[in-house]
């Protein structure tokens, strides 16, 4: 089954508590953050911290990710050895532009991965977070095999778009959809950006349902309250799964018969029918709604 | 002839086989305008004279209620003028003490207090007791477990000052006031009523003295010696101390929610259940989380119990649950609510939670969700010592609801901090583990091996349920060893049982 991430939460990395506790809520990511949540005089016991948490604290099935400081800050390459000794999932390269960064990046892990015997154990993703970057999309999905997705940054991108975000997020549909296409082209997944205000929930909501019909895989956050919110949005309908059931025990029965093309209420179903239908029972099983022994 | 001159002899005779006296005629008539007579009531007075009056002496037990609860004014004032007064030795009898009681140490270190009776301690006054301030040991009752003591005698009260938010000249008084001079309000005034019903003399404290008669009234002048205005009996704004908060923390929101699981899956989750929630935000926030499916499922309550908040209010009032049955107003919704809508119903600490009147209302409930500050793996519960020796928290109804409830749910975070909420044993033992059903943490649902179906529907349903063990172990792993808590040799209190039986004692604790 292909991993879920629905909801990425970035936890800032100088705060135990939150990165204590943080899985207890069930996102399918976890971001542990060493770039903009920590300042510039808490950046190397963020680091000690993160490195720590990662190896100490049974985190279950979530996915771990840590966003690094950029390589060609005094923290960058530190961050980038401290998390992969620690065994991290993934690194997030902030705010990249270019290919080449990803593909330097890929040298530090390389670097580190080698001295402890483990080399292609972690992947990469990159966020998005300015014009170029945007222009360079599939460039950047594809610089490494390590890439697992990338991205929006939609605070960083706007400014540099000389905009501003608004509810409706008029300013970010190149973007966003620059993303999609390009993560769909390069096999990976795409994540869109955070909303920060918690009071509005509705919001939320509408910008959620938006990104999912965009075609995005999930969605970054900010805290435990939006989670339940991107799941709902995210579940399959009971008749979707229904129908995407019929479909995959219509192709299990033609496999038995050796036939590659099947047909479902007299409608032909060819692959990308197939696959859609897996990922709807896959998100299915994920939110609760039936379970993998009843299939 | 058999006029009742005739019959004289044989009156005498029909008094003297019954031990009584025959009639001698009746005192004069008393007719002043009862308008006069009832609002210059003798029985109102100065609270030095109330207390003259009501011949209290040195190692008597006087007692209070708590119900003003952070704003209460009435204990500290009154406890004041008796030092002032010159008295010694008292049993001061609470049905609670908290942080904004904490002149009370001044007291004991003079003398005034030398004993005392509660359910529970906070603050510096806590701190202290648990240091090892007092020679005496205090008793710790649950509510329902004070209420028995009042009625069987274990606790005697000889004098009772009750605080009260209105009160007419002859002493019938209410935890809220209808006049327009109302000051403060609390609501039920539950926990006063076995005082004013046992004690040998009651004093009623009113910061609103009201025409006679203050009709419906909670205590009735019946039981009152003497009324004393005074400036304040309580700060209303402060009796929700955060009882009632609507919480907005995550993990809150997340045990709230797990909890409100458990109980629409328990099996009791049907039409005419009945629901009481302790305090805490994540305990309160579950009755919030079940609303919804009450409504999706068109399941009504039949009451809500116990301490009652704005949210039961609100779902009476959307008629999702019929009636309310109130010893303790959590917040000031809830004490409005008591005052204006009939269908809320002030109960006695006795009828709300005793261990042997089959008329208590727990015995009649379903569910309870309560908090904890310790469960251990045999799901003993405390709620009274902190994991650092000292008593930071109240006994509260949580045994009594615990022990007689269908079902009893305990939400308890697995770690608060660094201190692990789920540990081999209880600092000390409040509610036995016999009781308790469910327990909701972050990390997963532990069920009680006594109640296998619980357990097999929870599983059901989905939910993570998993090993008390397990729990503890997980809290363990992460945190580590805890040092032994360095306990001294005094005993510095006593827990007793529901049923009035000793149930744990209370070691000081050195720094």
């Amino acid at each position: 089954m292909q991993r879920l991430r629905r909801t990425m939460m970035f936890v800032p990395g100088n705060n135990p508590a939150m990165m204590a506790d943080a899985f207890i809520y069930g996102p399918d990511s976890i971001m542990l953050d060493l770039e903009d949540s920590v300042t510039m005089a808490e950046k190397d016991a963020a680091r000690l911290l993160v490195h720590n948490a990662l190896k100490t604290i049974d985190y279950g099935n979530t996915e771990m990710v840590v966003r690094v400081n950029p390589l060609n800050t005094p923290y960058g390459k530190k961050d980038v050895e401290a998390v992969v000794k620690a065994g991290v999932h993934v690194i997030r390269m902030p705010k990249t532009e270019t290919a080449d960064e990803i593909r330097e990046l890929e040298a530090e892990i390389v670097k580190v991965e080698t001295e402890l015997g483990c080399v292609g154990r972690t992947q990469i993703m990159a966020a998005i977070e300015s014009t170029l970057g945007v222009i360079n999309a599939y460039d950047i999905a594809t610089a490494s095999k390590r890439m697992m997705g990338i991205a929006l940054g939609a605070e960083d991108y706007s400014a540099n778009l000389k905009t501003q975000r608004t509810p409706e997020g008029m300013e970010l549909l190149l973007a966003r959809q620059t993303i999609v296409v390009a993560a769909r082209a390069a096999g990976i997944d795409a994540l869109d950006t955070v909303y920060s205000n918690l009071n509005d929930m509705e919001t939320f909501r509408k910008e959620v349902e938006l990104i999912k019909s965009l075609g995005f895989d999930g969605k970054s956050i900010i805290n435990p309250r939006q989670i339940e919110v991107v799941n709902e949005v995210f579940a399959p309908k009971e008749k979707e799964i229904q129908k995407s059931l019929t479909i995959l025990a219509a192709i299990k029965e033609a496999e038995k018969r050796g036939s590659g093309v099947i047909a479902v209420n007299g409608k032909m179903v060819d692959r990308p029918v197939v696959i859609r239908a897996q990922r709807t029972i896959d998100l299915a099983i994920a939110s609760g709604i039936i379970k993998k022994e009843d299939i | 002839m058999n006029s009742i001159k005739d019959r004289a002899a044989l009156i005498s005779e029909a008094a003297a086989r019954m031990g009584k006296e025959t009639f001698k005629g009746t005192a004069d008539k008393n007719t002043m305008a009862r308008t006069e007579l009832t609002q210059q009531g003798a029985k109102v007075t100065t609270l030095e004279d109330a207390i003259r009056k009501s011949g209290l002496q040195d190692g008597m037990t006087i007692s209070f209620h708590h119900h003003f609860r952070g704003g209460d004014k009435v204990i500290n004032m009154v406890v004041a003028k008796l030092a002032e007064m010159g008295f010694k030795n008292l049993h001061l009898a609470s049905s609670s003490l908290i942080d904004v009681h904490e002149p009370l140490i001044e007291h004991i270190k003079a003398g005034v207090i030398t004993k005392i009776s509660t359910s529970g301690l906070r603050g510096n006054l806590a701190k202290e007791i648990s240091h090892g301030l007092m020679d005496e040991p205090v008793i710790f009752r649950s509510h329902g477990g004070r209420g028995s003591a009042i009625a069987n005698g274990d606790l005697k009260i000889d004098v009772a000052f009750l605080g009260a938010s209105s009160a007419d000249p002859m002493g019938n008084a209410c935890g809220y006031s209808r006049s327009e001079n109302a000051k403060s309000i609390c609501g039920s005034l539950g926990y006063a009523l076995p005082d004013a019903q046992y004690a040998k003399h009651v004093i009623i404290l009113t910061d609103d003295l009201v025409a006679y008669p203050n009709t419906p009234f909670s205590i009735s002048e019946r039981n009152v010696e003497s009324v004393v205005v005074v400036d304040s009996v309580g700060d209303s704004s402060k009796i929700s101390s955060g009882a009632s908060r609507d919480t907005k923390n995550p993990r809150d929101i997340l045990l709230a929610t797990q909890a409100a699981k458990v109980i629409i899956n328990s099996g009791y989750f049907k039409e005419g259940f009945s629901i009481q929630t302790g305090s805490g935000g994540a305990s309160l926030a579950a009755v919030k989380y079940i609303r919804q499916s009450m409504i999706d499922q068109g399941i009504k309550a039949s009451f809500a119990l116990g301490g009652i908040t704005a949210h039961m209010v609100k779902m009476h009032e959307e008629g999702l649950i019929d009636r309310l049955i109130d010893v303790q107003s959590f917040d000031k919704v809830a004490a409005e609510s008591l005052k204006s809508d009939p269908m809320h119903q002030e109960v006695s600490a006795n009828e709300y939670a005793s261990f042997d009147e089959p008329g208590s209302a727990t015995h009649s409930l379903d569910i309870v969700i309560l908090s904890a500050l310790e469960v251990d793996v045999n799901f003993n519960v405390n709620v009274l010592v902190g994991s650092d020796g000292i008593i930071r928290g109240a006994i509260g109804g949580h045994p009594d609801t615990a022990g007689d409830s269908a079902l009893s749910i305990i939400v308890c975070p697995l770690l608060r901090g660094r201190i692990p909420c789920v540990v081999d044993e209880v600092t000390t033992h409040i509610t036995p583990g016999s009781s308790v059903d469910v327990v909701v943490t972050e990390y997963g649902i532990a069920v009680n091996p006594r109640r296998p179906e619980i357990k097999e529907r929870l599983i059901a349903a989905g939910l993570n349920v998993v090993e008390i063990n397990a729990l503890k172990d997980r809290a363990k792993s992460i945190i580590g060893e805890a040092a032994p808590l360095p306990f001294g040799d005094k005993v510095v209190g006593i827990v007793m049982n529901r049923d009035g039986s000793v149930m744990d004692v209370i070691k000081n604790i050195v720094d």
